[in-house]
């Protein structure tokens, strides 16, 4: 063996995983509540969630996506109200529309289709969010890190 | 100087002498070959200037939101069907829009014969037949062969809004197959759609032609120059490039009437169609909308059903 490969092996322990960083946007009044269920229930899910708090999943804009891919997310989960039940009575509903072309189009431009997620999670459904935590963080993790359809070089300083 | 040209002439005159429009936006003689500029006519004298055929490739509803006072437009399908969009989004007002729609047989893509020829150095245009001088040599050309692919593939030919029409109504072609183009797209496989993309990214110089000749692209600032947050660095990176691309269709999504005005503007000839053109056929099949085609039906994203498909969940 050589002195590098040793240097590597000692750095790198055999059974470290590959970690994904997920940016989960959730809508204050239904998933951002089932996340802070599932906590204060103790219910165990993956740390690989960077939760951004948003006023209502109508209020993504498509750029937001993008823009954590750019830097360097390894995934996107966008969680809102199920639709039928949004605090500003049709907000997921616009988003509905929004999401879908959303996805359409990052998949035709070849964009893996488990890269960006979305779903629907109540403030009751604390077990339900931690399973779709799992589900995201553990197909992110089969793709690999964040293959640069989307990301920024490194040192390009994107994040003002 | 053909019968259309002329009716035109004298309704332009008409409406300028009667008071009716403060300015006539249309076509005249560009300085380069094969390539018609926007003019703004204020005075009944200067009607004669303008032209029109298949070198007026620009979206003149571009200008109408930019000028202001009572305005008549010549106006071809895609130019009506951008006004309609428009008119929906409050930007123009109809009462102060006199629309002289024409119908198009399509436009020449400048690209397709410099491509032959090298740059050109002049041309003729008669009856189907425009014959090229270029720097690499001169070439007789059939319009039906230069013709841009917009064009080619148009489904709105005639206007779909206007006061008065010039000309004979041009017929619609019966396609096979609607948007042909991007079934074939989505047929290949993931990884063969990401260097395709990728490769198409890679040329463009981000220097927002596309975005300036865009008639729906009225944004007070776009987000590609908001410096809070900045969006954008400004550097030179292919995966930029492509959030600057793709973020730019989906601000379109619903709203794009496929004039291809940013395709001939651009001057790295990247394919933007392939991307807006993606958004518009699924607007089509998801949400049954076109943009632009009446007035009665607003932008597919300004509406929703609760039947909306959700296939786009995340697996559980």
């Amino acid at each position: 063996m050589v002195m590098g490969e040793i240097q590597e092996s000692v750095n790198l322990p055999e059974n470290q995983e590959f970690q994904p960083k997920i940016v989960a946007f959730l809508c204050n009044w239904c998933s951002y509540a089932g996340a802070d269920l599932a906590g204060v229930s103790r219910i165990q899910y993956p740390a690989t969630i960077r939760t951004i708090r948003i006023p209502c999943s109508g209020r993504i804009n498509p750029l937001y996506i993008l823009k954590a891919m750019a830097n360097g997310a390894d995934g996107v989960l966008v969680s809102g109200c199920h639709p039928g039940d949004c605090h500003y009575i049709s907000g997921n509903f616009v988003a509905r529309r929004k999401f879908a072309l959303i996805k359409s189009l990052l998949t035709h431009v070849g964009l893996e289709e488990d890269r960006v997620n979305f779903s629907w999670v109540s403030a009751a459904e604390g077990g339900r969010f931690a399973e779709v935590v799992k589900g995201v963080t553990d197909r992110v993790s089969a793709l690999g890190p964040n293959n640069g359809v989307f990301k920024v070089a490194e040192r390009r300083g994107t994040d003002e | 100087m053909s019968k259309v040209i002329e009716e035109i002439h004298a309704a332009a005159r008409q409406l300028l002498e009667d008071g009716k429009v403060d300015v006539v936006i249309g076509f005249e003689k560009g300085t380069l070959p094969l390539k018609a500029t926007p003019c703004f006519i204020r005075s009944p004298q200067e009607v004669e200037k303008l032209i029109w055929d298949e070198t007026c490739d620009n979206n003149l509803a571009n200008y109408v939101r930019q000028i202001k006072g009572k305005k008549a437009i010549v106006a071809k399908g895609c130019d009506t069907r951008a006004l309609v969009v428009l008119m929906q989004e409050n930007q123009v007002a109809r009462e102060d829009l006199y629309i002289l729609g024409v119908s198009c047989n399509g436009v020449i893509n400048r690209k397709k014969i410099e491509a032959e020829t090298g740059e050109i150095l002049s041309a003729e245009l008669a009856e189907g037949k425009i014959s090229v001088q270029g720097m690499n040599g001169s070439k007789e050309f059939a319009f039906a062969d230069v013709k841009d692919d917009t064009c080619q593939s148009c489904r709105y030919p005639n206007p779909v809004l206007e006061d008065a029409h010039f000309g004979d109504k041009v017929e619609t072609g019966n396609q096979e197959v609607p948007f042909a183009d991007v079934v074939a797209m989505e047929e290949k496989s993931l990884l063969e759609r990401r260097a395709y993309f990728q490769e198409e990214m890679a040329k463009c110089i981000r220097c927002y032609a596309c975005r300036n000749a865009c008639p729906m692209c009225y944004c007070n600032e776009c987000f590609v120059d908001c410096n809070s947050p900045k969006w954008l660095t400004g550097g030179v990176d292919p995966a930029e490039n492509m959030m600057f691309q793709v973020g730019r269709s989906l601000h379109l999504a619903g709203r794009c009437v496929d004039c291809g005005a940013c395709v001939r503007a651009c001057p790295q000839g990247v394919d933007i169609r392939a991307l807006s053109r993606k958004v518009t056929k699924d607007c089509l099949t998801m949400y049954r909308h076109e943009a632009g085609v009446t007035l009665e039906d607003p932008p597919a994203l300004n509406q929703f059903s609760t039947e909306d498909p959700q296939g786009f969940l995340v697996k559980e």
